[in-house]
This record gives C-alpha cells, sequence and structure tokens, in this order.
C-alpha cells in the first residue's frame, strides 16, 4: 500500500484544512449574534427611560423639543403606507411576470429577460432614488392634488421596482422547480397552458410564491435611500399615500449622524433599529422556513 | 510495494451494516478469490452496493453508518484503526454506475491517481497513463488526443477512461458498481473484455443486475437477498458462477435465476 | 399519375378540424389573454429597465470628462469632478474583497462540503438567509455602534469597509455554496475512491470547477458593497474629503456623493449628480455584464 508517512502528512493537511474553514464558517453567525448584541446594548438606555411601550405606541414624535417625545407611530405608519404601495404594485406585476417565464416565454426570451431583471437588482437603489425624483415626482405633481410630490405614493411605487428582481427571481424559480412530468401530465389531459399554471403549477409552487412575496415584504420596509429621497419626512402620522411619509429606516438614517452619541435620542435610535431588526428577521423567517419545506417537497 | 503484495483476496466474516437504527445488510460471510472476478447479484434494494462499499469503506464518508464484522483483505482487517482509509482506497480501486470522469483532460484524468500518490516524475507518469489506458482498451481509441478533455469523449470511452483512471495507482482489487448499466450494448461489451483480460492482474468484484453479464464474465457470484422490507438483507449463496446458474443449491436463488431468465 | 394516392388526404384534415372542438374557445380566448397579460408585465419590466438605463445615459454622457472623472470637486462643491468619491469607492471594495471574501468563501465551503445536516447546522443557515434580510440601515446602526465607537475605528475607511462587509457576507456565501452544490457527488466519490484526502478532493477537482461560480458570487458581493448607501451613511462617509491615502481617513464614495448632490435644497450642479450615476451604474454594469459573459462562456464548455 502507501507509505504511512505520506498518508499521515495528508491527514493532517485535511484535518488542519477542515478545521480552519469550519472556524471561519461559523464567524458568520456571530455577526449576526452582534448585531443584536449592539443594538440591544445601545437601546438599553431608552428602553430604560422611556420604556417599549410608549416607544412602539407613541403617536408623537419630537425628539428634540424640550419635553421630548419619542412615538415611533409616525414611523411605523409610514413604513406601513410605502410598503402597501410597493407590494400591491410590485406582486402582481412580479408574479405575472414569473409566470409568463416559466410558462409561456421560449427559452431566448426567458434567458434575456432572466439577464436584465439580474442586473436590474445591481442597480444601486440611490439611482432608482435619483430618476424617480426626476421622472415621477413631476409626474405625480401634476397629475394628483398634491402639494408636492414628496409624498408616500412616489417612494411606494419607486421601492416597488426596487423589489421586483428579488420577486421576480424567487417566484420563477418556485415556478419552474415543479417537475415537468406534473405539467405533462396535465397537457395530456388536454389542458392549455394557462389551465396548467393555475389548476397545477400555481397550487404545486404556492409555498415558493410566498415566500418570494414575504421576501420582496422585507425589501421593502428595509428600503432606506430610496424613500429618504421620495417620501418627503415629515413627522406626522400620515393618514394616506398622498401624504408626506417618514419611514422607519429613513428616520433612522436621517437622525443618526446628528445626535449626541450615548444620548437618550441616540439610544431611542437604536430601538428604532432593534424594532426594525426584529420585524424583518420575523418576516424573513417565515419566509425561509416556508421556502426550505416547498424545496424539500420537490427534493428526492 | 503494491507489485510484491500478493493479489488481493477478501475474507469477510459475519459482516453486518446499518444505516442509523436500520440494519441493511447481516451476517455476510464469504471468501473472495485473488485474481478472480467475483459477481454480487441480487433484486435492487438487497445491500450490493452497501456491500462493495464496505470493501474501500467508502461507508466513511456517509453519515450514521455503522459497519460491525470482519473484513480482512490479504489477512489484515481493513477497519483496524493502524489502517488508513486513504491508502487503502489506493489499493482498492472503484469504478461507479456512472462514467464520471473529473473536468480535466484525458491525461490528467488518468495522472490523477498517481499524482495524489506523489508521483511527479514526467516519464514515470506518462508510462502508467499509457500502461492503464491500454489495459483498459482505450489506448487505440485516444492514443493522438491525450490532451483532449474528458467530456468530449462518448459514454462507453468515458468509463473505459474511469477504468483507466482506477488501474493507474496499481491497484491489487477493482469494485465495480453496475459499470454497464448506462452504457449502450457495444460499449458494454467492450467493457466486459477489458474485465476479462483485466482479471490476469487484479481481482475484480462487479456488482451487476443483469444475470446473464454476470454469467458471461464471472468465475464466483454471491446471490443477495432480502426477504421482507422489515428485514436486513442476507447473502444467500456463494459459489462458482457455472455451478450457481445451473444448479443452484437454494431455492430462492433459484427462485430468482430463473424468474430472471424467464 | 394514374394512381392518385392525393385524392384520399383531403378526408384526413377533416379529422384533424373534429378535433379542436375539444378545446373550448372560451379556454382557448382566456388562455389568449392571459398570455398577453403575462407578457405585458414581463416585458414591462424589461422596458422599464431599458428605459432607466437609457433615460440615465442621456442625462448623464453630456457630464462625462477626462476632468470630470480625474478631478477633486471644486467651487464649493459645483464644478470639479468627483475622482476622490471614486477612489473611495475602490478602497471600499478593497477593503471588502480583504474582510468579507475569505470569510464568505470559507463559509460556504463549509456549508457545501464539511457542515452536514445537524441542528446547530440549520440554525446557521438561517441565521446566514436572515442576515440577506437585515435592512442596510440596520447594518449602518451596527457598524457605527461596533466599529466605530466600540473598537474605536471612528468614522473611517476602516469603520465603512467592516460594515460594508458585513452586509457582503450572505451574498458571498450563499453564491459560493451554490456553485459548490452544482458539482456532482460522483466527482467527489471518484477522487475519494482514488485515495484522495477530503482537503486534495476539495483543492483539485471541486474548488476549481466551482471557480467561475464562486468568482461571479464574489463580484456580485462586491458590486452590493459598491452600491450601497445605508450602511455608510454613520461610519466615515463625507461631503467633501481629499483622496483618501490610508484607511483611518474619512472618505467620499460614490453612491453617498451621488445622494447628497441629489438632494440638496437647490440643486446648484445637475450635471455633476447625472455624471455620478452614470459613472456610478456604468462601473456596476460593465463589471457584470463582463462576468455575466464569461461564466456562461466557461458554462458552456462544462456540460454535465
Amino acid at each position: 500500500m502507501n507509505t504511512p508517512a505520506k498518508t499521515r502528512t495528508a491527514r493532517t493537511c485535511d484535518a488542519a484544512a477542515t478545521l480552519v474553514i469550519t472556524v471561519l464558517g461559523w464567524t458568520a453567525i456571530f455577526v449576526l449574534i452582534a448585531i443584536a448584541g449592539f443594538l440591544v446594548h445601545s437601546s438599553l438606555r431608552a428602553l430604560d427611560e422611556v420604556g417599549i411601550w410608549s416607544m412602539i405606541a407613541g403617536s408623537d414624535w419630537f425628539p428634540t423639543s424640550s419635553n421630548a417625545r419619542f412615538g415611533f407611530l409616525p414611523a411605523q405608519i409610514g413604513s406601513a403606507w410605502v410598503t402597501i404601495v410597493a407590494l400591491s404594485t410590485c406582486v402582481p406585476v412580479g408574479v405575472f411576470a414569473a409566470i409568463y417565464l416559466s410558462e409561456f416565454a421560449s427559452t431566448r426570451f426567458r434567458e434575456v429577460a432572466k439577464a436584465v431583471i439580474e442586473f436590474m437588482a445591481t442597480i444601486p437603489s440611490v439611482v432608482f432614488g435619483l430618476i424617480g425624483l426626476s421622472v415621477l415626482v413631476p409626474l405625480i405633481r401634476e397629475h394628483l392634488p398634491v402639494d408636492s410630490g414628496l409624498i408616500g405614493l412616489s417612494a411606494g411605487l419607486v421601492v416597488g421596482i426596487v423589489c421586483l428582481p428579488t420577486i421576480i427571481s424567487i417566484s420563477e424559480d418556485a415556478l419552474r422547480s415543479v417537475p415537468r412530468e406534473l405539467r405533462q401530465g396535465s397537457f395530456a389531459l388536454g389542458n392549455t397552458r394557462w389551465q396548467t399554471a393555475y389548476k397545477v403549477v400555481l397550487p404545486a409552487a404556492s409555498s415558493g410564491v410566498f415566500a418570494a412575496v414575504m421576501l420582496g415584504l422585507g425589501r421593502a420596509i428595509g428600503e432606506t435611500m430610496v424613500v429618504l429621497m421620495l417620501a418627503g419626512n415629515a413627522g406626522i402620522i400620515p393618514t394616506s399615500p398622498l401624504e408626506a411619509a417618514r419611514t422607519m429606516t429613513g428616520t433612522i438614517a436621517q437622525e443618526t449622524g446628528e445626535v449626541v452619541r450615548g444620548g437618550l435620542h441616540f439610544s431611542v435610535l437604536f430601538t428604532l433599529g432593534l424594532v426594525l431588526f426584529v420585524i424583518t428577521f420575523v418576516i424573513n423567517l417565515i419566509a425561509d422556513l416556508v421556502l426550505e419545506r416547498s424545496r424539500k417537497k420537490w427534493s428526492r | 510495494m503494491v507489485t510484491t503484495e500478493p493479489a488481493g483476496s477478501f475474507d469477510i466474516s459475519n459482516l453486518s451494516v446499518s444505516y442509523g437504527s436500520e440494519a441493511a445488510l447481516t451476517g455476510v460471510s464469504f471468501y473472495i478469490e485473488p485474481r478472480r472476478v467475483t459477481a454480487l447479484i441480487g433484486p435492487s434494494g438487497c445491500g450490493k452496493s452497501t456491500l462493495l462499499r464496505c470493501f474501500n469503506r467508502m461507508n466513511d464518508a456517509l453519515d450514521n453508518v455503522k459497519v460491525e464484522g470482519l473484513i480482512a483483505l490479504n489477512g489484515s482487517d481493513i477497519n483496524a484503526k493502524s489502517v488508513d482509509s486513504v491508502s487503502l482506497r489506493m489499493y482498492v480501486g472503484q469504478v461507479f454506475q456512472r462514467p464520471n470522469p473529473f473536468p480535466l483532460s484525458i491525461y490528467d484524468n488518468v495522472a490523477f491517481g498517481p499524482r495524489t500518490q506523489g508521483i511527479r516524475k514526467r516519464e514515470q507518469l506518462d508510462e502508467l497513463v499509457i500502461d492503464s489506458l491500454k489495459k483498459a482498451a482505450l489506448y487505440d481509441e485516444v492514443k493522438n488526443s491525450l490532451k483532449k478533455h474528458a467530456f468530449e469523449l462518448s459514454g462507453g470511452q468515458q468509463q473505459r477512461l474511469c477504468i483507466a483512471r482506477a488501474l493507474a495507482t496499481k491497484p491489487g482489487v477493482l469494485l465495480m458498481d453496475e459499470p454497464c448499466s448506462a452504457l449502450d450494448p457495444i460499449s458494454t461489451g467492450m467493457i466486459e473484455s477489458t474485465v476479462e483480460q483485466l482479471k490476469e492482474s487484479v481481482t475484480i468484484v462487479i456488482v451487476t443486475h443483469n444475470m446473464q453479464q454476470a454469467s458471461r464474465i464471472s468465475d464466483t457470484t454471491a446471490f443477495l437477498l432480502r426477504e421482507s422490507i422489515d428485514e436486513p438483507a442476507q447473502l444467500i449463496e456463494v459459489t462458482d458462477t457455472t455451478t450457481m446458474f445451473t444448479q443452484p443449491s437454494d431455492q430462492r436463488t433459484e427462485n430468482y435465476i430463473t424468474g430472471r431468465f424467464g | 399519375m394514374t394512381r392518385t394516392p392525393t385524392k384520399t388526404r383531403p378526408a384526413r384534415s377533416k379529422e384533424v378540424v373534429t378535433f379542436s372542438s375539444y378545446c373550448s374557445k372560451r379556454a382557448r380566448r382566456i388562455e389568449a389573454i392571459v398570455r398577453s397579460f403575462t407578457a405585458i408585465c414581463c416585458v414591462g419590466v424589461v422596458v422599464l429597465v431599458v428605459f432607466l438605463l437609457g433615460y440615465l445615459f442621456i442625462r448623464g454622457v453630456g457630464s462625462l470628462s477626462w476632468s470630470f472623472i480625474f478631478d477633486a470637486p471644486k467651487d464649493r462643491m459645483t464644478a470639479g469632478g468627483i475622482w476622490p468619491a471614486i477612489v473611495g469607492t475602490l478602497w471600499l471594495i478593497g477593503l471588502v474583497s480583504a474582510f468579507a471574501l475569505p470569510v464568505g468563501i470559507a463559509t460556504g465551503i463549509y456549508l457545501a462540503e464539511i457542515a452536514g445536516q445537524s441542528r446547530p447546522v440549520r440554525m446557521l443557515r438561517i441565521a446566514i438567509a436572515n442576515m440577506a434580510g437585515v435592512p442596510s440601515v440596520v447594518y449602518g446602526l451596527f457598524g457605527y455602534a461596533a466599529f466605530s465607537l466600540a473598537l474605536g475605528f471612528g468614522k473611517s475607511l476602516l469603520a465603512m469597509g467592516l460594515t460594508l462587509s458585513c452586509v457582503t457576507l450572505p451574498v458571498v456565501i450563499t453564491a459560493t455554496e451554490e456553485a459548490l452544490r452544482q458539482i456532482p457527488k460522483e466527482q467527489r466519490q471518484a477522487a475519494m475512491a482514488l485515495g484522495c484526502t477530503r482537503a486534495r478532493t476539495l483543492g483539485k477537482i471541486v474548488l476549481p470547477t466551482a471557480l467561475p461560480g464562486i468568482i461571479t458570487g464574489a463580484i456580485l458581493g462586491l458590486s452590493r458593497a459598491a452600491a450601497e448607501t445605508a450602511p455608510i451613511l454613520f461610519t466615515g462617509v463625507a461631503f467633501f474629503a481629499p483622496v483618501a491615502t490610508n484607511v483611518t481617513q474619512p472618505s467620499m464614495a460614490l453612491p453617498y456623493h451621488l445622494y447628497i448632490m441629489a438632494t440638496q435644497p437647490t440643486t446648484p450642479a445637475p450635471h455633476i449628480v447625472w455624471g455620478t450615476a452614470l459613472v456610478l451604474t456604468g462601473m456596476l454594469s460593465i463589471t457584470n455584464a463582463g462576468i455575466a459573459t464569461w461564466r456562461s462562456y466557461k458554462r458552456r464548455k462544462l456540460q454535465w
């Protein structure tokens, strides 16, 4: 057989490489723990002095007045309006586009369209914000009864565009991972493509499409630069998407750079970050568990 | 080293394999003679491939597989602490169900094993590569294109390349796990005649679901059977191939063979 | 022409006509409507992207010049170029390559090759999937608290680079793992059966084959880092700073420059805004188009 010394060296190298990779592999989880840890640590003062409920349920945001009020409701409702507008445009468009790509499109068109959509995901959100400012905002100011185009609606529409690639590519993956045999079975019974799509493919891929919507939702709530540039950032509770809104992400982005380190306002902003972190974490966790289940369904 | 050792023989006694809590194979004992072709036959799911993987400890790589009992290669236990699975696998080569050449050139595929053993000298590698390709009956077809990418070969050629690759480490035993199941009849014929020639220098253990193939190429045949899904598979009978296919001693063997020959 | 087999053919085509009544007219009409509607959605998205790029190009191409790229801003940010911002973004890409790529690629290898399916490993997977969904502004807060304040890096390229590395990490990990999973397990078995250790199998067979995929993932991660603004808002990006010479300095960066110039109450220099947007998008487009072409070429050569 082989010389024992040589294989022993090979074994040692193998063990060393495995160890290094394993240790590096686990550092990723430390980052997530550190994010949670630092957010909680910096929030402690606000949680202690203001209290979590009076922040989450507080309707006034006057962080710098002498009688400071730290209510998150304006930001939470602002985020909600932007997200509702974003999802109600990008979910239908995205899912229908995914259905076209997976069920109707020719191979050639699919490849081109997928490349374009993949590319769309790499365009910086500031660039979307800029184009929103110069194209969408003037349009909205002209055609809708609003003073300025910097409102929840404009931000929501552009955020919807930013979320499109996520929703399209994940739903398309889910639709295409439905085995071909299922489609053929349906075609063989004389169903048209669309009948096959909604009777067979969509129910089979429903959990994947749901996960795509959830990930799109997480993306929409977390989008910062577009809302900072387009939503108008007024510190009041907006009653419709036609009013200026300030979102949770926008509030953090705008104020954190200017507050006194370690002060109460600073700590409150970290609490807002913590709330945002928890919301997106839960959304992503649901999406992830659903995705894992749907993946298991078709992998043998 | 390799050349001075006797050709490989396996002495298996009371071997059992289980996946987690489920027993897959139990109480297997038989002797595999050196420089002969031994065929493992039986219906699918009867543990043929599981048994084969015990011979080069490929089961080590799978999670929660437990192997009990003794497998002695040339008289020494291969599961002993002192035996390194890596060097064991250089002595016990394997050819898989589907051709699986590496995404490298033909030459580099065959030279892969020797390079792993630390052979660097160009002349020595050239000699090994040519020799192995000749043994696998592929040399004449590829001698002018050794630098060609292995994926450009046909399926049958790829499988013979995999045989050549396994031979290049100068193994004493070659394990073949249904090597022809993905191939056309002509390529199958070529591989069978390769096996015929190879047994002069190496011991061959071949898993096959094709009984005609077993009767054509093997000297000894072992029949494995899992009688019900709740029980682990067992070794029913091992005999000389001619006897097995003309007068099997066990009724179950006869049922299987005649059913299939039907 | 004495025998005329053609005579019998018309009868056959009549039969074909009767088949079509099996599919109802209504189903056909719905099929046509749905097909065109979904096609409009899909083509609409593609047209939108083309429109965005075209618009950006038309508005921005006029400002491109040698001096726009290689000069520093002048006259209170109303003239001059964007060189310090380009250099800042390049610095950040370099720092992210140094931090996020080794850890990300190692984690991808760990998950695909070593980890298995135990419960802690499932937790690790979920954690990584969730890291990708954490809003970038939360990374900004974390980077500010952890790197700028707790570790004392202040407002600097180093703090920004580390923050962006955390943002990029999940992208690189997922892409690496995905690329490694593409490789059939038969390849690994073959190498092991020839007496390779796991490290050698990885180094000689698995990694070289997966390399195009891993590199693509790495570039994707780096372009994400170059495009992000929110994570660097509090960790060291500057409205104006000279060309950075080491990692302890604050620095300008392209996406922030674009944001701040676009949102001034009065926009004094629109040509700077559009020029910056075009340079940033152009950098990312060219890199991504290049890497996509390279990979599809590599993939065509390697068909399993």
